[in-house]
């Protein structure tokens, strides 16, 4: 597995709460990474540094290094750029509620000026097909609003919208836990699908999603990365007896 | 600590696994004794024993199944009952094999009865001792005693073989006894079957407490 994203002495700080604290992780390129521990560990914040949104806080800090490929994405880019090459979708899906499908996975490129309405086409729908979405709307894209669809497919719209600048990284938070157990299960076909072309990190509380879609699973306590192994051998056989405590249930 | 519940139905399935172990457990020492002692009513008992081991195995699979389905455990518990899944089915076949002594016994009991070139009692003891020192290893979770019980087997099937040996050589020297001698032959194979279950468990006990898969290494070693 090649590095996809390579994180050094990451710290992250809340105004006076340390909630990262030296954090190394070297996320492979072109697999799914599942991150997972108690609410309040850190994981979440994690993930929003490596899009440069923790810093979107007045209050917050960042100190370390994330490199995705070439690039240090806290000194050799903007934000603006980091964010068309990581994309990220919520927990919950945020659809803009007056526009069309259409225009809720393209509108975003639309803002940066991009106006040449046949790549337009070309990109929603190679979006909408890439997030198993494309069947479902082809023929309401522009007259249904992205609104009016269901929240599994207003999840799988707001992937595409994520996919449609052409990410190298998707960034996935808690993607599926506001959603019944089919949506679920076609957004982690979805990510099974997704993972052999972006590099994706998904935060989970579901033990059982992390151990379906992640070639690596990393455990998050109080801040800090406690295990980072290969999915297998987190939900079998985890090294340290803290992962083995919470993924058995015994706290948290 | 959370899952109290869930981790009274470990113990609760522990329990039950530990309570057919030792019906099963009885069942051996019985057929052994209904062998030494050819006595029939003995063999009444282990087979009356048998069907309260075989309802018991159903009960545990079932029990086990459906903590995989409502509870989705992980790691360690998860280890734990796919070990008790696997030893009661080794349990179960250890009360087989006792149902298959007392019913050789009742066969002998219409034969010629003499001394035999074997000491069953003794192969039964190593093999009996076996089960019981594997379910204390998984009593006591304690891998290191499981791996005692991996190193006693070739003991076991020595004795076999041996014994595998001296009947071949009574019954073509007295074929007269044949019958008898091929009767202890199985005997002796359902003894041989109750060590090797014994060293199942006693892998399924190293594979829950420590993760392990420690099958089929002697075989691995001695393809390599």
């Amino acid at each position: 597995m090649g590095v996809g994203i390579e994180v050094k002495a990451l710290n992250a700080w809340y105004g006076s709460n340390h909630t990262l604290q030296d954090i190394e992780l070297n996320i492979p390129a072109n697999h799914a990474t599942a991150l997972i521990g108690p609410s309040g560990c850190g994981k979440s914040t994690f993930v929003r540094c490596l899009n440069r949104m923790h810093e979107t806080n007045p209050i917050a800090r960042v100190t370390g290094t994330v490199r995705i490929g070439d690039l240090d994405i806290y000194h050799d880019i903007s934000p603006v750029e980091i964010r068309r090459r990581v994309g990220m979708v919520f927990q919950r899906p945020n659809p803009f509620p007056t526009m069309s499908i259409y225009d809720n996975v393209c509108g975003g490129m639309e803002l940066n000026g991009f106006r040449n309405r046949r790549e337009l086409d070309e990109i929603v729908e190679r979006s909408l097909r890439n997030a198993a979405l494309w069947d479902e709307v082809k023929d309401d894209l522009k007259k249904k609003s992205g609104a009016s669809l269901s929240g599994g497919q207003q999840q799988r719209m707001c992937i595409a919208r994520a996919l449609a600048v052409d990410p190298e990284v998707l960034l996935m938070d808690e993607p599926a836990s506001a959603l019944d157990p089919v949506s679920t299960s076609k957004i982690e076909d979805l990510i099974f699908q997704l993972k052999s072309q972006y590099t994706i990190v998904i935060v989970t509380h579901n033990m059982q999603q992390a151990a379906r879609v992640a070639e690596k699973t990393g455990f998050f306590l109080n801040g800090r990365m406690v295990e980072f192994d290969s999915t297998h051998k987190i939900f079998t056989n985890p090294s340290d007896k803290r992962t083995e405590d919470y993924i058995t249930g015994r706290f948290g | 600590m959370t899952r109290i519940r869930f981790q009274q139905s470990l113990d609760d399935l522990k329990e039950k696994l530990l309570v057919m172990a030792g019906l099963a457990e009885q069942q051996i020492q019985r057929a052994v004794e209904s062998y030494r002692v050819r006595d029939l009513s003995i063999c009444d008992l282990v087979d009356r024993s048998e069907l309260a081991v075989n309802r018991m195995e159903r009960e545990i699979d079932q029990a086990a199944l459906d903590l995989l389905a409502m509870e989705q455990p992980m790691a360690i518990d998860l280890r734990f009952i796919l070990a008790v899944i696997k030893i009661n089915s080794d349990v179960e076949r250890v009360g087989d094999a006792a149902k298959s002594i007392s019913d050789r016994v009742r066969m002998m009991d219409t034969m010629e009865s003499g001394d035999l070139p074997v000491d069953i009692p003794r192969m039964a003891s190593l093999a009996s001792n076996m089960v019981r020192r594997s379910l204390q290893a998984f009593i006591e979770a304690d891998a290191d005693l499981a791996r005692t019980v991996l190193s006693m087997d070739d003991a076991v099937d020595g004795m076999n073989r041996s014994a595998h040996a001296a009947l071949a050589s009574l019954m073509a020297s007295e074929s007269h006894r044949a019958p008898q001698a091929l009767t202890a032959l199985m005997v002796c194979r359902s003894l041989e079957r109750v060590a090797d279950h014994a060293t199942n468990i006693a892998e399924d006990v190293i594979f829950w407490v420590q993760g392990a898969d420690v099958r089929h290494q002697g075989n691995l070693e001695s393809q390599m």
